[in-house]
Formats: structure tokens, C-alpha cells, sequence
């Protein structure tokens, strides 16, 4: 078996929500609410899912910029809640994040040179001149030129302003990189030029990625193995192909029929959901899913699933996995 | 053409600013034909918007200004109405549905009210009558516990909601036409579907013509019977969905499709357009995809090829597809 370099067990944030106008008791939102999965080394685990279903805040998590309420990360084997402060630093090194707004994340004020100098100084690598080189280098790793340094965030397009956060990321040589909605903000053809340096720099480095995306698509050409997200749970991962092509939890069936393909000839099974995604803060009884499932039961309605392994390498969390209705 | 609801010819739309004059659309030429969904598909900034704004008659000015072009309404040019007949039409003849929602409902009027009141300033009905048909198009968008919904306001309701009362309010007073700037792109994908599937069924069962914007060419196969491409403020390539497609012209068009991640199709390696889109008016002489295009040969940087009509029917603005 393959080294796990993370492995996330059971992780929770609740945000207390504060005061609340309408409610006389305010409820915690649950944005994470029990996921687990491990990531080998070297390769992309995506996770998808539809807005607020708690994608971010997982990888936020990841990289300690929440707390977590409650559940265990290891990194290398270390459990990252119960390291002393000099070793969380040193592991923070380890684990690098893109952004997914270029704009947003990159300081307006700095030039090119220092925001991608910056970790380095932060975790005290190399002297000045070779962090200068260093920049340099990644400059043009990133499909940049070494001119484009003494510029100012501004002066770039979105798509060369992600590769500017992304040369930032691999400064500190880090093992993982978590990838928040990297290619969302931007145009289709600046899109496939991110996502193939992605895939370059992966190879070159042997990185490992957590990507995280709402497009199933982009997902699927860019990740080993998937998981998908409901209201702060994975409701079901599985190897890619296995996934996009055998479906088992009636939302990632629904997910996978929403996604346009572009190709008119194309006629797929139409799933149509009815209704919203509920509110995190109020998320049903039981199943989460049960208030939009086509294939919805009274047990859905009071027992919680759990996730099992139905097929090797292929976990859901649905009651019509149950062994008493092995149905769909 | 009678068949034409809406015919632009040639259009351009400038604004001023401190670096001059910025031609967001520069000569754009389409049209819709009576029931049909037109897509037109391009990446930001190609002038999606403000040609949708500029048939609306909404293009704020200053700065922006309509500097050439005609704009033909069931054969009516709107570059040439008043601001009160474009008011009437506005409401009468073409409706707009948004991104986003939420900058086009008030948010301190009631939905019942603002929808009432959309309907009262174009039909001459009762409030009670205006109220009965409120709900009836808050019904027949697929929204459920209407008469709760006509008493709350935009904030309480979620973003695939509020869209579903900007089309309901966009559709109250049966226009001939409806523009829908990326009415999806803030949605997740199961509220886009549902999203699509109601504005498929308010086109079939009301025959609406719809110009369908979008940048998304998933939506667009899924929706359109035609569309139209556009780069850098012009249409590039023009035709029947199955045919650009199938085969497309432009190698705008071709990259584009090819740069998209399909579902079904592994591609070891996605397709990349080389370079950056342009700042419109940025590339003054020739075409204006030169500077990434793969096939560009040495009258691409000096002629700027036309909107031209191929053997099948199709339009392409490129050189290697005009006869010397
Ligand atoms: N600081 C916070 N305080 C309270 N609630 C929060 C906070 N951060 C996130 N949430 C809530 O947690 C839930 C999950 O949010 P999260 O940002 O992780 O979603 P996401 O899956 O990344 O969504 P998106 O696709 O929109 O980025 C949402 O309901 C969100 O409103
Ligand atoms: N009010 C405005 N003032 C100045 N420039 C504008 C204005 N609105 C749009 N533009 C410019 O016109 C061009 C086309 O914009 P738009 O139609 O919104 O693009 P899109 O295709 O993304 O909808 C862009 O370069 C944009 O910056
Ligand atoms: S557990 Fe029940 S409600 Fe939930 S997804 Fe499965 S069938 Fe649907
Ligand atoms: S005209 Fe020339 S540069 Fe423009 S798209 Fe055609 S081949 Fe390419
Ligand atoms: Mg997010
Ligand atoms: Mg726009």
C-alpha cells in the first residue's frame, strides 16, 4: 500500500453564528460536519460540490487558517492539531494554497518579486540572493518572464496573476498544495493554460494536490480520485472513472446530469432536482440529501448513513446501499 | 427578413475614458429570428454585455455612447427611439434578465408589489387582476407557497429563487423577445438546470424568442439552435449550433471548443490558446485574434477580414476562409 501523506479523519467546524434576528436561538452552522479521506502522495484528489456545501472551509482547515471544532488531521503521519507551535510552522511550509481570486489574494502594494520572495523570508530560507535567484526561476517555471518581476499585481491579466499565486505556493517547496477554485475565475482559455501547468508542475515536482472546484468537469480531467460534498459531508469518493462513470449516491447522479456538455448531440438521462440546498445551520434530520432525493425512504428521514465501501475504493454514504435494499 | 424579431447591423457602442475611446462592441452584426434561442458565447470583456445593454437601450451615458450601427426592432431602429418609446418597449417587447438578480429587484419593495407593479405600468388590469396574474407567473416559474413569496422581499429568498422572479417578472407582460445576460453563471449546477429547463419551456409554450449570453458552451449546446461567436467586440463565426460545433471555422472557435474539459472525452492534455485576451480596441490593424492565432499568416496583420458567408450558410471573419 502507498504512503498516505494527509489523512483527515472525522473533521468538524461549526460556526457559531452569533446573533440572529430571526431565530430566538441561533444554531452553529455546521460547514463541516464529520469528513473524512486521505491523500496519497503524488496524487489529485478533487472535491466537488455545490456552493457553501463546506469545500473551503475543509481546505482552510488544512492549512490551520480555522480552527477545527472537532476530528483529527495527520500529516505525515503527525497529528497537525496537537503540534507545538514551532512544528506547526515548519509543516505550514509543507502545505501551500492557491486561491481562487488572483485579485483578492495577491498584496496590490508589492511587486511580483516580493510577494513570491515573501514565504521564503516567513519560513527563512536561503540567503537574499539566492531567494532572488529563486524568484527568477519560478518566474519562468510558471510561464512568467524574469522582467515581469519589478511589476505590480495589476499590471497582469487574471490568468498571470494566478500563475504569480502559484509560483508563490511552490516557493517553500512544499509536498501538498491545496487548490481552492484555482481555474474558476477565469476565461475558458486562460483556464486550460492554468490547469496543464498544474498538471507540468505536478509531474516535475511530484506535488500533491487537494483541488477543489464546483466544475465537475475541470475536476474530472484534472483528478486520481473524487469526493463529492453535501452540506458539509462527503456523500460519496470514489477512483475517478469509477465515479463519473458508476454513480451511487442519488445527488452525485443529479450532479452529474445538471453538468452541460458541450455537444449538441448530446442527450443525457435528465435528473431535475427539486428545491434548494437546505441551510447549514438547519440541515435536515437524517440524511441530508432526503429533502431533494428522487429515491427518498422513511429511514432517510431519521437515520444519518453512513459511508461504506461498496465497491473496492468506492465509499457512499446513501441508505439504498444498505444491505436490506440493495435497490438502484 | 420578416422572420427577423431583432436585427443588429454593424453596431458600436464606445465609451470615453481617460485613455480615449474604447470601442466595446466595434461593428457587431446578428440577428434573432422569431422563437428561436440565439446563444451568444465569448470570453469577459468581448462586449456581451453592453451589446445586450445597447438593444435595451440601457448603455449608461456618459460614458458610453452609440456611435454607429443600427439596431432593428421588428424592423423599428432603436439607436433612433426616444427615451419614453424605449420605455414602452422595455417593458412591452423586450425583457432583461440578469446575473445577477439582486441588483435588478428592489431590495425594500416586496416581491407581490414589484411584480404587480411591473405588471399594472403595462397592461391596463385591475390590482386585484394584477395580483391574480402575479401568481400565476410565480406558478408557472415553479415556484411553490406563492402567496408567502408575494409578501417577502429578495433578501429571503435564494439566488436560483430570485432568478426564477426576475423571469417570472421578465415574462408577466408576454415579450417578444428576452435578453438573458449569463442568467446561470452564479448558480450551482443544479439550479442552472432547473434555471434552463424553465426558460426551454417558457420559449416552447410561449414562443419567446430568447438571447441566450453565456460563456459557457455547455449551456449552449444544450439550449441554442444558433449561435454567435464573438472576440473582442465583433462576431467571429456565426451559425447553427450542430455546425460550429461539428465544424468549426474560426480558429477562435475551434480553440475555444477544444480548451473546454468534456466529461465524457479524456483528453490527456486540454487544448490552450496561447496569450491573453485583448483590451478592446488594443489591436488596431488586421484581425484582432493575430497575436494568438496558430494560423496567422501575413495579411492577418495588416487586413481586417469581414463577417463573410461560407458554402453553408455559416458566417466566419477570417482570412483563411474568404476567397481572394
Ligand atoms: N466564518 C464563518 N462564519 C460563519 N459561517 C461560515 C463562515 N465561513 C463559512 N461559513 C459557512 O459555512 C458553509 C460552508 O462554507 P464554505 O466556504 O466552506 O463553502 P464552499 O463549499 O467553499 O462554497 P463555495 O463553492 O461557494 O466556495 C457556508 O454555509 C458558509 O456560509
Ligand atoms: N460602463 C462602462 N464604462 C467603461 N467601459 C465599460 C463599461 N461597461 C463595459 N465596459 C468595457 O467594455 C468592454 C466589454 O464589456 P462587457 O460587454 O461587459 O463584456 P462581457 O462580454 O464580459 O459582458 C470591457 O472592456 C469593459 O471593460
Ligand atoms: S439515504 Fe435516502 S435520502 Fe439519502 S441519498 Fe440515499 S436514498 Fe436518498
Ligand atoms: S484571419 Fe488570420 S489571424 Fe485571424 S483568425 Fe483567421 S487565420 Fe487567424
Ligand atoms: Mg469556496
Ligand atoms: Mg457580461
Amino acid at each position: 500500500m502507498k504512503s498516505h501523506l494527509l489523512e483527515v479523519d472525522d473533521l468538524k467546524k461549526h460556526f457559531s453564528s452569533g446573533k440572529s434576528v430571526f431565530k430566538k436561538k441561533s444554531q452553529p452552522v455546521k460547514a463541516v460536519d464529520g469528513v473524512s479521506f486521505a491523500v496519497q502522495e503524488g496524487e489529485t484528489l478533487g472535491l466537488v460540490g455545490e456552493s457553501g456545501c463546506g469545500k473551503s472551509t475543509t481546505g482552510r482547515m488544512l492549512m490551520r487558517l480555522i480552527e477545527p471544532t472537532a476530528g483529527a488531521i495527520h500529516f505525515q503521519g503527525k497529528n497537525l492539531l496537537e503540534l507545538n507551535s514551532e512544528s506547526v510552522r515548519s509543516m505550514r511550509k509543507d502545505i501551500q494554497m492557491i486561491f481562487q481570486d488572483p485579485y483578492a489574494s495577491l498584496n496590490p502594494r508589492h511587486r511580483v518579486e516580493r510577494i513570491i520572495e515573501e514565504p521564503m523570508i516567513v519560513h527563512h530560507l536561503g540567503d537574499k540572493a539566492t531567494r532572488k535567484k529563486k524568484v527568477q526561476e519560478l518566474l519562468e517555471i510558471v510561464g512568467l518572464n524574469s522582467f515581469h518581476a519589478k511589476r505590480y499585481p495589476h499590471q497582469f491579466s487574471g490568468g498571470q496573476r494566478q500563475r504569480i499565486g502559484i509560483a508563490r505556493a511552490l516557493a517553500v517547496e512544499p509536498k501538498l498544495i491545496i487548490a481552492d477554485e484555482p481555474v474558476s475565475a477565469l476565461d475558458v482559455s486562460i483556464q486550460s493554460q492554468v490547469l496543464n501547468l498544474l498538471e507540468d508542475l505536478q509531474n516535475e515536482f511530484n506535488l500533491t494536490f487537494l483541488f477543489i472546484a464546483h466544475d465537475l468537469s475541470v475536476v474530472k480531467h484534472i483528478s486520481d480520485r473524487v469526493g463529492v460534498m453535501y452540506l458539509g459531508k462527503i456523500v460519496e469518493m470514489a477512483d475517478r472513472d469509477e465515479l463519473y462513470n458508476n454513480p451511487k449516491h442519488p445527488y452525485t447522479q443529479a450532479l452529474l446530469s445538471s453538468v452541460p456538455i458541450p455537444d449538441p448531440d448530446h442527450k443525457q438521462e435528465e435528473i431535475e432536482l427539486q428545491g434548494d440546498i437546505p441551510s447549514p445551520s438547519e440541515p435536515p434530520s437524517g440524511c441530508p440529501f432526503h429533502t431533494r432525493c428522487p429515491h427518498v425512504m422513511d429511514i432517510c428521514k431519521s437515520v444519518v448513513p453512513v459511508s461504506q465501501e461498496k465497491e473496492k475504493g468506492h465509499n457512499v454514504a446513501c441508505h439504498l446501499y444498505d444491505d436490506q435494499h440493495m435497490a438502484i | 427578413m420578416s422572420n427577423h424579431v431583432l436585427e443588429v447591423n454593424d453596431l458600436q457602442t464606445c465609451f470615453s475614458s481617460k485613455e480615449g475611446t474604447i470601442p466595446a462592441v466595434n461593428g457587431i452584426t446578428f440577428h434573432v429570428d422569431a422563437g428561436e434561442i440565439l446563444g451568444i458565447v465569448g470570453e469577459s470583456g468581448c462586449g456581451k454585455s453592453v451589446t445586450s445593454l445597447s438593444v435595451m437601450g440601457l448603455v449608461p451615458s456618459p460614458p458610453g455612447n452609440i456611435n454607429g450601427g443600427e439596431i432593428l426592432f421588428n424592423g423599428e431602429d432603436l439607436t433612433k427611439a426616444t427615451e419614453k418609446r424605449m420605455r414602452k418597449i422595455r417593458g412591452n417587447d423586450i425583457a432583461m434578465i440578469f446575473q445577477e438578480p439582486m441588483t435588478s429587484l428592489n431590495p425594500v419593495y416586496k416581491i407581490g408589489d414589484q411584480l404587480m407593479e411591473g405588471i399594472r405600468i403595462h397592461t391596463k388590469l385591475s390590482k386585484k387582476k394584477a395580483y391574480l396574474q402575479a401568481v400565476d407567473m410565480l406558478e408557472l416559474v415553479g415556484l411553490s407557497r406563492v402567496t408567502d413569496l408575494m409578501k417577502s422581499y429578495p433578501h429571503q429568498l435564494s439566488g436560483g429563487m430570485r432568478q426564477r422572479v426576475m423571469i417570472a417578472m421578465a415574462m408577466a407582460c408576454d415579450p417578444k423577445l428576452l435578453i438573458a445576460d449569463e442568467p446561470t453563471t452564479a448558480l450551482d449546477v443544479t439550479i442552472q438546470k432547473q434555471i434552463l429547463n424553465l426558460m426551454k419551456n417558457l420559449n416552447e409554450k410561449m414562443d419567446t424568442a430568447i438571447m441566450l449570453i453565456t460563456h459557457d458552451l455547455g449551456v449552449v449546446a444544450e439550449m441554442c439552435s444558433r449561435i454567435a461567436v464573438m472576440y473582442s467586440g465583433k462576431v467571429v463565426e456565426e451559425g447553427s449550433v450542430q455546425d460550429i460545433f461539428r465544424d468549426p471555422k474560426h480558429p477562435y472557435t475551434k480553440g475555444l471548443i477544444d480548451s473546454v474539459p468534456d466529461m465524457r472525452v479524456k483528453k490527456d492534455r486540454l487544448y490552450s490558446i496561447p496569450g491573453n485576451v485583448p483590451k478592446p480596441g488594443a489591436i488596431k490593424q488586421g484581425c484582432a485574434f493575430a497575436p494568438r492565432c496558430g494560423q496567422a499568416f501575413s495579411r492577418c496583420a495588416k487586413e481586417t477580414p469581414e463577417l463573410l458567408e461560407t458554402d453553408n450558410g455559416a458566417k466566419v471573419r477570417c482570412w483563411l476562409h474568404h476567397e481572394q
